[in-house]
């Protein structure tokens, strides 16, 4: 094992300067798009009074439970000591700050007040676990900062894994109260259950990771720095192990459900009946974002191929879309049980007449502005790699650390 | 025109004279002038202020929880077909000053315009029983809506009364995402010609509130409920759930209700019976 350097992302200027360009134009129709809801009043976009939160909660969701998982390599390098993954610490936690700020701009763009930011920045209920998430957000922003420059510093060196152990309870603490605004719900069935804490944890493990490998090849080969393959192994198992993880939670949910006669409905309309929802169930949640990427990272063959990997990872984050797309908007869209055993025949406010499932399209502002939030995640890293030293010179098999569980197979693989 | 140059001529003229009065018996004058104004005055604002707390006492002590203020809902009398206390609710609440934006389809403005008060028809599905009923917000001693409001804009008051504080509201919605009734409305689009009673904004979350203003002007009943009366269906009772002799306690305590979701143990202020 060599010393690790680290060094800026040296890809040519005109390339650099029209990644960023086209970055900064993404970022900028997402502000029109703001500018435009923020204008008209949200009538504009296909949120409703039964579908309350919409595309961009989708996007904002997805960017913030991506950046607690992202910070994952670096956990697992810092706290629980496996030095193959110290090399990829930094861009961990670059991803993870980078992340969440295009996650939470989403959010905070999408309120139907905006500029009463400061209210919620003053005011608080602490019985709202959105006021909680207030502090566990910024506490987080400001937590993997110091991470970074524990990191970076010599003078760091000693506060390194104390702040890392900090950053790990936070992020998970993070995200179980991201799943934990919807699993706090008791108004709506699809919510209220207290699985949907560890499932957004597991999910974030996924996500982040997918993420982080893109965002990691990307830039390596962008600009010829190797990875090897001892590095790739580690990461497409890890996301393996993290996908299998998702698609637990989730059998565990619906199970559970189907098993309550009182969830029967719900299920059933979720699973055969729900349109456009039951599809991204099947098609996008469990098929484009869970079985088809564990095909590819064990198949004995595609697995060693780097654009089959790139395309698991890819698959993941959409399949993660359709996830939380389906999470938040299908769990509104489905009637509330107010009446159990009635029928609605007439309602002056679409309360399910004859169980019918609430309307709701996402309109182009929407998801601009989500993309917005993708964009500014995206800018901050890539001005982050470029100015400061996050990426790692080779992640070359003999440059990083030896896998800990070969380090001992030597002397005792010898005969007697 | 010519009334505007009469007016002024007066005032010119008041002024001369004011300043000869001056100018003259200074003392005397003034004394008499506040003298004289004093009782102007007096007797043009007295009968104002009787004549208001005549018709009605407006607050000046803070809300107690001396009193829970609620709604009975007798299915039975409520009318299949009738909506007056949905359009009392519109005009008393300046619900139907909503205008939509001329872009916006008819079928996206009635997902996205607000609604406090809506009637719902049911059928039991064993029995086939119909009902008919109004929903509103339910006014529960342990709103969902408070608790998961970031801010505290969504608030209970003592008397009972859920509300939305618009200026503390940030627009985030959870509260809509929270409430187990589908009570509340986001306001989605500008708004114009308000009611100083009900003021409403965009971006803000809003609900129904027992008619605060009047519980606030000491007035008696909601719109909804005075709305009933007057089609002669008597389905809604308003009043006082602490006060065992109100009409509502009484009636209350003759005939079965319920509240809906009882699972949930929310206590809601708004009962119903025959469902």
């Amino acid at each position: 094992m060599k010393r690790i350097v680290y060094r800026e992302w040296r890809i040519a200027p005109q390339r650099f300067w029209s990644l960023l360009g086209i970055l900064a134009a993404v970022i900028g129709v997402g502000a029109l798009a703001f500018g435009y809801m923020e204008h008209q009043g949200h009538w504009v976009t296909g949120m409703n009074n039964s579908v309350v939160w919409g595309a961009p909660h989708v996007f904002a969701v997805f960017l913030i439970i991506s950046a607690s998982g992202a910070l994952n390599i670096a956990s697992i390098g810092t706290v629980f000591r496996k030095p193959i993954y110290k090399p990829l610490s930094r861009l961990s936690g670059l991803l993870a700050v980078a992340l969440l700020m295009g996650g939470l701009l989403v959010l905070v763009t999408d309120l139907g007040r905006p500029e009463r930011l400061i209210v919620a920045m003053t005011t608080y209920n602490f019985s709202s676990i959105f006021a909680w998430n207030i502090f566990l957000y910024t506490g987080f922003m400001v937590i993997v900062i110091a991470y970074l420059w524990s990191m970076a510093d010599r003078q760091g060196e000693p506060f390194n894994r104390p702040i890392a152990l900090v950053a790990l309870v936070w992020r998970l603490a993070l995200t179980t109260g991201t799943g934990s605004i919807f699993g706090f719900l008791v108004a709506r069935q699809a919510y209220d259950a207290a699985i949907l804490g560890p499932m957004f944890v597991a999910m974030s493990f996924a996500y982040g990771l997918a993420v982080f490998m893109l965002v990691l090849i990307f830039s390596f080969e962008d600009e010829g720095r190797p990875i090897g393959p001892r590095m790739m192994r580690r990461l497409r198992n890890l996301l393996a192990l993290f996908v299998s993880v998702v698609l637990y939670f989730t059998l565990t949910y619906h199970l559970t459900n189907l098993y309550m006669a009182k969830h029967d409905g719900l299920e059933h309309w979720l699973l055969f009946n729900g349109g456009i929802y039951t599809f991204l169930f099947w098609v996008g949640w469990v098929l484009i974002g869970g079985l088809l990427p564990l095909w590819i990272l064990y198949h004995p063959h595609l697995n060693q191929q780097r654009h089959w990997i790139v395309a698991a990872c890819a698959m993941v984050i959409v399949g993660g879309f359709a996830t939380l797309y389906v999470v938040i908007i299908g769990s509104q869209a489905f009637p509330m049980p107010m009446f159990p055993g009635q029928t609605i025949l007439e309602s002056g406010f679409f309360d399910g007449v004859n169980g019918e499932s609430a309307a709701y399209w996402p309109t182009i502002p929407e998801l601009l502005l989500g993309l917005g939030g993708v964009a500014v995640a995206l800018l901050i890293t890539t001005v982050g790699v470029r100015v400061l030293q996050f990426l790692p010179e080779s992640l070359a098999d003999d440059v990083v650390a030896p896998d800990e569980e070969t380090m001992h197979d030597q002397p005792f693989a010898k005969p007697a | 025109m010519g009334k505007a140059t009469e007016m002024n001529d007066k005032h010119t003229r008041s002024e001369a004279e004011s300043g000869a009065l001056k100018a003259s018996a200074i003392d005397g004058g003034r004394r008499g002038f506040i003298g004289v104004a004093a009782g102007v005055t007096a007797a043009m604002v007295a009968p104002g202020v009787i004549l208001h707390a005549v018709a009605a006492a407006p607050r000046s002590q803070p809300v107690t929880s001396d009193v829970r203020w609620g709604l009975l809902i007798d299915t039975t009398k409520c009318v299949d077909g009738c909506s007056a206390c949905v359009e009392a609710c519109g005009r008393e609440n300046g619900l139907d000053l909503q205008v939509k934006s001329e872009d916006e389809s008819e079928a996206r403005w009635d997902h996205q315009k607000s609604v406090w008060i809506r009637k719902v028809k049911l059928q039991d599905n064993q029995t086939g029983r119909v009902t008919n009923l109004p929903m509103m917000c339910q006014h529960c001693e342990h709103p969902p809506c408070v608790d998961v409001c970031p801010t505290g804009a969504s608030f209970k008051r003592a008397d009972g009364i859920v509300m939305v504080d618009r200026h503390l509201c940030i627009g985030c919605r959870y509260c809509m995402m929270a409430c187990p009734y589908k009570a509340r409305s986001f306001i989605h689009q500008g708004t114009s010609g308000q009611l100083t009673r009900a003021p409403r904004g965009k971006g803000c979350v809003e609900s129904c509130n027992l008619c605060v203003h009047r519980r606030d002007n000491g007035e008696e009943s909601t719109a909804c409920v005075d709305a009933c009366v007057a089609e002669g269906h008597e389905a809604i009772v308003f009043g006082d759930l602490k006060d065992p002799a109100s009409p509502i306690s009484r009636k209350l305590n003759e005939i079965p209700s319920r509240q809906i979701r009882e699972d949930l143990v929310l206590n809601t202020g708004v009962r119903y019976s025959g469902v």
